[in-house]
């Protein structure tokens, strides 16, 4: 497929804006359980729901470049009852809104104790927004990744891991993110955040391991042989009809060499998981508020140039239409 | 309920394009279109069309064949292009099973394409909507049209007749006769797509000539040349 | 958006539909267009019309991206003064300056030497009026494109069974068993051919392809028989002798209808040597080849005029006549000749296994013999014997330029016509069909002017522009024994060359060998590109100028409706329409589009008007005619006497009160005569009624056996279809071509060959069918260039014409040179790589595709898609010019010097075809640092003023507004 980079940033962007939502809600969850000291509403809470307000929005518009006629984006949550995109379409926003209400209570400070469960926890607004927003989270990594993950003729794309793949690297890199944020901020949630962070990403490893082991080991339903429907080892696609390109051959080919898949390969396998995870690593005993923002953004890059190699990895059946021109 | 298709059958295909800009003749102007041409008459020219014929070659030479393979939307019985489409502009047709994309409610995300292992569908680039065959349903529903050009223009153009139309779910018509008995067959089975277009393998007329056909009575030889006589002396001449 | 049940394509604007015929290819199908607001909404296929019945092709179906075009020129132009030829560098003038300045030039050289005016024309359909208006203006230099196309098949055949495939003939389909198919990628009469090959198949015929490459037809042939390019004729040959040796030919065929059982004088001491022995009989004048020939009867033992009632003649043995003369049928002497052409022969030659040559020769003989057909249709034979029936053997054959375009292609064709003719397939059903006008007398009547006082100033030329001599004095001869053409047609040197060399004209124009001419008039060939061979050199012959600064060819006038390589090179250039502009006649006097059940001729009626100032280019001769009072165009008076083509067509007759002229449906006062018959006024109105065709279906008794059937030779006569009704014997045995090599062995008298040429004719005068190397392969180190590089039509586009189409050029953007995987191996080269292709003559750089459907001896490239950096209106980044090749530069028009002469053209020795698939090629890989175009290039050529060219880089057609959002002008 060809790498589109609306789509990258979407994903990453969400990925990691859903993930830094879900690492503020973990840190409330923790402090309410006295696990952790409780963080200031309005500079904590309220900031950090902002940023992954910021990634959301951002990762919104970005996508608006991937649409033809954006302009009548509003009609594309028509489709929900079978359309994973038009599911996303429904809840990224309904998550947005969340996000928004969540960072709108701390920011209110509407925090009081609604009730007590149990006489132990004091539920308050932002803990129910909090709950509701992660399972919208959630729901939005299941959504995202099963655009691709349920399109079963794409069959690099068409397994569990690529929704595993898709929600820890946003946990991931969200997790990333709350720690740089905390680093930024001078909270001491660093090395909390830092320790999720690279629980996820040591997870998101091994769950990318596999699914680049399957990729590597796929065998194609779809043949030459199947798409033509001629039995015969040596069938050779003499001309595609045409010779100056077309849509099939512009969005289902990534057009890059070799060198630059396996450059890319590299690059992602070494930015998304060593790097950070060693950047962090480094953080523990310099202390320097940097490493975290550093770690954060060389995942987010090799983030990118995962998503760019997701899409490079991934061969459409239609591509055995269009194998040479004459 | 009725299925339309195309039945095309590689036995006669030569390969020779017709399908292809007669389809795009009547489609530019008609209801599907305009479809447009990028570059059109600069490097890389590239456009929008709803018909290709590919040309592939198998086997090595000299045991080589060269199969023309045109290649539309398959307007699929359980087509995957139509339920991912987030805006319900993909559509298949209740009453005559042709699969089509409504222009108003496209909105460009290419998504329907992803979801058809067959690429049949483009995206007109100019227009930023997604596009494809429509069996010349502005054709074949006009009644103002004689009955006889109620079809596709890729089948009244096609030389070779290898474009047969009509309802596969009709066990009488003309297509699922040749279905049936020309060894039909669709493409990528393996996804469960129930493509409606099926295509019609090569087959192959031999001649068996036995040995002993080849000399008959009625040789013409035998009219001339009488075997010359010996020369010199005969057993007549030499015996008694 | 509007559901499509509501939606009606008739409410989009203001629609008329119009008949007419197609010219996308040279097929003539007959197609409706369709208009919406004047615009051009769609072509299709007339369900009414006989050749292509409702069906059309790519090129058909993509008529109104010609039509849009912005290749199209629309305003005359001239030459700026300042400019030299070839920069391209125009200004537009009036119809009225360029009439006076074709008036004044022309008149002046019509005065003086009308030879030096020159009028060549390349796929036109219209050589009924090109070819009056040379005679007329009384200039011999006048040639279609017939020489560097399929003149080999036209004459091989013709000088054999009194006419050929395409619109003289072809396979029929309908009712053979086994269809041979000998070089066609895709080619002439494409849509009918298609149409019938399919329903041939689905009937369950078997189809062979022999071609060195597997593409187009040949894809759907039950069997692929891949042969090595020129080596044809040693295939043919080696069945015929199969054939012969089994005694799988159609004896009773033979003998009745060819003259395979006629006796031939067998006396090498004898001046008459190997000419059939004539008695005296009464003959008619001008009747070449009259009944006064003998057989041997086999009860007699004796010889006894051919076709004696109750005669069942040899046709083998030799014999001596009650004078003493030695003789032998023909067959005999046929049959001694290809003894040598083993199967075992062929394969060495052909690449094709010995064991398939005979088992093809087997399937053929069989087929023929045990699967007669026999209709029930009573005729009568010349020799006025019944028949109750008409039979046939379903074999069939169709071939074109792969057997034609080689310098032993006339020897080829002349074997398979022997080989349709052994098989008992000549006009009958299952096999070789004639269409009308065809069969024409072996030769046909018409023939060249005689010598130099056939050229006089102000008088109209003494003779046909092209016709078809019957002996060497119907050579066009000065007394040297040579040309008095420019391209020396008609010569010792090419003497059956019945289609003229135009691929000579320009380089004997340029030498001035024979002569310097003043001025030549190219209509719609593209000379300066891929109707030339050398193009290169003929790229510079045009520039090319004298010790006084000169040029060497002084005026060139291109007439052409787009704007290709050769319109730079133009001092003048006349804008023609396209063929949905304009009225046009497909007439019986040129080449009709007969079906195998009688004539047909059809017309084309203008469906939009022509854009800018174009101007039909039959307007522009009629013009020209008669300001230049050519008797055909003006009264006693010198009065013009035609107001337009239109009324040309409709008025004009060969001779005052002939009765035959341009078209041939509703002649006479009221349309109700055909053929003949005084001008009828409302002709156009007809034709227009009825699809612009014109079809008389003969009764079915004069649709067969027509060489040979009274009654059709009698009806064809009364027409005026034919001078003589005499039986048109096919010729196994050519006498034509023994006169020949008698004069060159000095053994005749009359016209005799210059000494350098004696031995050349000599040879190739062969009366009987034989194989040799072809000259290119002779004069080449054939070690050093090992490969043939051949060229094919694809099927989506026709010569040059279609690049300037936007959809067509989108299938065929650039040509690629297809090679076997096996040479790139040897060669170390992968697909896709950029190689050379280097012959004797020049080298092409370009890019090669693997591929398994091409024999590894062989090479290819489809035609003419590369083009000249901005010509046809493409940008000068188009793929066409930068990865697009062109062949041409590899073939010479000229063979290295030799004993025949210095300038001998690279042509087949007997009729003067093109040997274009003659050249021998290596290939090699391109140096990694070589620059990734194609090589050679030239400088880019600017358009023209009156071009619109498009702005924007999207183009979306939609017809009723296309023109005006985008800014074309009517």
């Amino acid at each position: 497929m060809h790498p589109a980079f609306s789509v990258i940033f979407l994903t990453t962007l969400i990925g990691a804006g859903q993930g830094l939502f879900l690492a503020l809600v973990t840190g409330q969850l923790y402090s309410l359980a006295n696990l952790l000291q409780p963080q200031d509403s309005l500079s904590f809470y309220a900031t950090g729901s902002f940023l992954s307000l910021l990634f959301l929005v951002v990762g919104l518009l970005a996508s608006f470049f991937h649409l033809g006629h954006p302009e009548r984006a509003w009609r594309s949550a028509a489709r929900w009852r079978t359309s994973w995109l038009s599911r996303e379409v429904i809840v990224l926003p309904l998550f947005m809104l969340l996000v928004a209400a969540y960072a709108a209570v701390h920011y209110s400070g509407l925090t009081g104790s609604l009730f007590v469960l149990q006489d132990v926890i004091e539920v308050d607004a932002s803990l129910l927004l909090g709950i509701l927003g992660a399972v919208a989270a959630f729901a939005l990594y299941i959504c995202t990744a099963m655009i691709y993950a349920g399109i079963k003729f794409i069959e690099e794309w068409h397994s569990p891991l690529t929704v595993i793949n898709f929600t820890l690297f946003g946990l991931a890199s969200g997790f990333m993110l709350a720690a740089a944020f905390s680093a930024w901020k001078g909270v001491d949630l660093v090395g909390f955040y830092s320790s999720w962070a690279v629980v996820f990403t040591v997870m998101a490893a091994v769950s990318r391991s596999l699914s680049l082991r399957r990729n590597s080991h796929l065998v194609h339903k779809s043949t030459l042989q199947t798409a033509i429907g001629i039995r015969h080892k040596g069938i050779v696609q003499n001309t595609q009809g045409f010779m100056g390109g077309s849509f099939n051959t512009r969005e289902f080919f990534h057009g890059a060499s070799e060198n630059t898949l396996r450059l890319v390969y590299w690059f992602f396998l070494g930015m998304v998981f060593v790097l950070p995870v060693l950047l962090l690593g480094a953080s523990y005993w310099l202390a320097s508020p940097y490493l975290p923002v550093a770690a954060f953004a060389v995942q987010y890059l090799g983030l990118m140039a995962e998503r760019w190699y997701f899409f490079a990895e991934a061969r459409h059946p239609q591509n055995l239409y269009y194998q040479s021109m004459a | 309920m009725t299925q339309l298709a195309l039945v095309i059958d590689l036995n006669v295909c030569v390969g020779c394009h017709a399908c292809v800009t007669s389809c795009k003749e009547w489609n530019t102007s008609g209801w599907a279109g305009p479809l447009t041409d990028h570059r059109p008459y600069d490097r890389d020219p590239t456009g929008t069309f709803f018909n290709r014929v590919q040309t592939f070659e198998v086997g090595e030479f000299p045991k080589t064949e060269t199969v023309h393979f045109p290649k539309s939307c398959l307007h699929c019985e359980e087509p995957p292009c139509v339920p991912v489409c987030p805006t319900g502009a993909s559509y298949k047709r209740k009453d005559n099973g042709v699969v089509l994309v409504d222009y108003d409610k496209c909105i460009g995300c290419k998504y329907c394409s992803w979801a058809c292992p067959y690429g049949m569908r483009e995206l007109d680039e100019y227009q930023k909507v997604m596009k494809k065959c429509t069996l010349c349903i502005d054709r074949i529903s006009n009644d103002a049209l004689p009955e006889a050009e109620r079809k596709p223009a890729c089948v009244l153009a096609c030389p070779t007749s290898a474009r047969l139309f009509g309802d596969v779910h009709d066990p009488d018509s003309e297509v699922s006769m040749a279905i049936r008995e020309q060894g039909g067959y669709q493409l990528m089975p393996e996804w469960g797509t129930q493509p409606a277009n099926h295509y019609l393998p090569r087959r192959k007329t031999c001649i068996q000539i036995f040995e002993d056909e080849l000399e008959r009575a009625d040789n013409p030889l035998r009219k001339e040349a009488p075997l010359p006589a010996a020369e010199g002396e005969t057993l007549d001449d030499v015996s008694f | 958006m509007l559901d499509p049940m509501d939606y009606n394509d008739q409410d989009m604007g203001r629609v008329e539909v119009k008949n007419t015929t197609c010219y996308m290819c040279a097929c003539r199908c007959g197609i409706r267009v369709t208009l919406r607001d004047g615009e051009i909404r769609h072509i299709e296929g007339n369900p009414d019309h006989p050749l292509n019945k409702g069906v059309i092709c790519a090129k058909g179906a993509s008529g109104i991206m010609k039509q849009y075009s912005p290749a199209r020129l629309t305003k005359p132009l001239l030459r700026k003064a300042d400019a030299k030829r070839g920069e391209s560098k125009f200004e537009e003038i009036s119809w009225d300056r360029a009439f006076e300045i074709m008036e004044e030039r022309l008149g002046k050289i019509r005065k003086t030497d009308p030879k030096k005016f020159a009028l060549f024309t390349g796929r036109d359909q219209m050589q009924a009026l090109t070819g009056l208006f040379a005679k007329q203006f009384g200039t011999p230099n006048y040639a279609a494109h017939g020489g560097f196309c399929s003149v080999n098949m036209a004459a091989g055949l013709i000088y054999t069974i009194g006419g050929s495939f395409w619109e003289f003939g072809g396979p029929d389909l309908e009712r053979a068993k086994l269809f041979v198919m000998i070089g066609t990628a895709e080619d002439h009469h494409s849509n009918p051919m298609k149409v019938e090959l399919s329903k041939f198949k689905r009937r369950g015929g078997r189809f062979i392809s022999i071609n060195p490459i597997r593409t187009g037809y040949s894809a759907i042939a039950d069997e692929w028989v891949p042969i090595k390019p020129g080596t044809d004729g040693a295939l043919i040959l080696a069945i015929i002798r199969e054939l012969i040796h089994q005694g799988l030919f159609d004896r009773d065929f033979l003998v009745r209808y060819s003259n395979a059982a006629e006796l031939v004088i067998d006396d090498p001491e004898r001046e008459d040597h190997g000419l059939f022995k004539r008695v005296e009989k009464p003959v008619e004048e001008g009747c070449f080849d009259p009944q006064n020939k003998l057989w041997w009867d086999r009860d007699l033992d004796a010889a006894v005029g051919t076709h004696t009632p109750g005669c069942d003649p040899r046709l083998l043995g030799d014999f001596r006549l009650e004078d003493g003369t030695p003789v032998k049928p023909s067959f005999q002497l046929l049959k001694e000749r290809v003894e040598n052409y083993t199967p075992e022969w062929a394969e060495d030659i052909t690449g094709i296994p010995a064991e398939t040559i005979r088992r093809l020769a087997h399937e053929m003989g069989v087929t023929a013999r045990d699967q007669t057909i026999e209709l029930p249709i009573q005729w009568t034979d010349c020799w006025d014997n019944d028949h109750d029936t008409v039979k046939g053997n379903p074999v069939a054959f169709h071939a074109m330029r792969g057997l034609a375009a080689h310098s032993n292609g006339f020897h080829s064709i002349r074997a398979l016509g022997i080989l349709m003719t052994l098989l008992g397939t000549i006009d009958r059903p299952g096999g070789f069909r004639h269409k009308a006008p065809f069969p024409r007398p072996i030769p046909p009547c018409p023939k060249p002017p005689k010598g130099p006082e056939d050229v006089q100033p102000e008088t109209p030329l003494n003779g046909m522009p092209l016709g078809w001599p019957a002996d060497p004095d119907d050579l066009f001869v000065d007394e040297e024994g040579e040309a008095v053409r420019l391209d020396k047609a008609f010569s010792w040197e090419y003497p059956l060359s019945v289609h003229g060399l135009m691929h000579n004209a320009i380089t004997n124009a340029w030498r001035g060998d024979p002569y310097k001419i003043d001025t030549l008039l190219i209509f719609m060939a593209n000379m300066a590109w891929n109707s030339s061979m050398n193009t290169s050199r003929v790229r510079e012959m045009l520039v090319d100028r004298d010790e006084n600064g000169e040029y060497k060819i002084p005026f060139l006038i291109v007439a052409d409706a787009f704007q290709s390589e050769t319109v730079a090179f133009a001092d003048l250039v006349l804008p023609d329409t396209t063929y949905l502009e304009r009225h046009d006649a497909m007439s019986m006097l040129d080449r009709p589009i007969s079906e195998y059940d009688g004539p047909v001729d059809s017309v084309r009626i203008p469906v939009v008007p022509p854009r800018g100032e174009c101007k039909p280019f039959q307007e522009v001769l009629i013009e020209i005619g008669s300001r230049l009072k050519l008797p055909a165009f003006v009264d006693e008076e010198g009065k013009r006497k035609f107001r337009d083509y239109p009324d040309f067509v409709v008025n004009f007759e060969t001779s005052p009160g002939s009765g035959i002229g341009f078209l041939a449906g509703w002649r006479g006062k009221g349309g109700e005569k055909f053929l003949k018959g005084e001008p009828n006024p409302r002709q156009w109105e007809m034709y227009a009624k009825n699809n612009c065709v014109f079809h008389y279906k003969l009764p079915r008794s004069y649709q067969y056996m027509r060489n040979w059937n009274k009654g059709y030779l009698e009806w064809a006569r009364a027409h005026a279809m034919t001078r003589y009704a005499e039986p048109i014997t096919v010729h196994l045995y050519s006498e034509v071509l023994q006169k020949f090599r008698l004069a060159a062995q000095g053994k005749r008298p009359g016209k005799q060959p210059p000494e350098r040429l004696r031995k050349r004719v000599e040879m190739y005068f062969d009366p009987l069918p034989f194989y040799h190397e072809t000259l290119e392969s002779r004069l080449v180190d054939t070690h050093a260039y090992p490969l043939n590089a051949l060229t094919q039509r694809p099927m989506a586009m026709y010569h040059s014409w279609d690049s300037q189409n936007a959809w067509l050029r989108q299938i065929h953007t650039h040509n690629y040179l297809f090679v076997n995987p096996r040479l790139g191996k040897v060669n170390g080269f992968h697909d896709g790589d950029w190689v050379w292709v280097e012959s004797p003559h020049g080298k092409v750089r370009c890019m090669a595709r693997f591929s398994n459907a091409v024999e590894p001896g062989t090479v290819w490239t489809w035609n003419a898609i590369g083009k000249a950096a901005g010509s046809w209106g493409l940008t000068p980044r188009a793929n066409e010019s930068q990865k697009g090749f062109l062949l041409n530069h590899l073939i010479s028009e000229e063979l290295s010097a030799c004993e025949a002469g210095e300038h001998m053209s690279n042509s087949d020795p007997v009729t003067g075809q093109a040997a274009w698939f003659d050249v021998r090629v290596r290939v090699y890989k391109a140096g990694a640092d070589e620059p990734k175009i194609t090589s050679p290039q030239f400088v880019h050529q600017p358009a023209v003023p009156g071009q619109q060219l498009r702005k924007g880089r999207w183009q979306a057609y939609f017809a009723g507004v296309f023109r005006n959002k985008t800014g074309i002008s009517k």
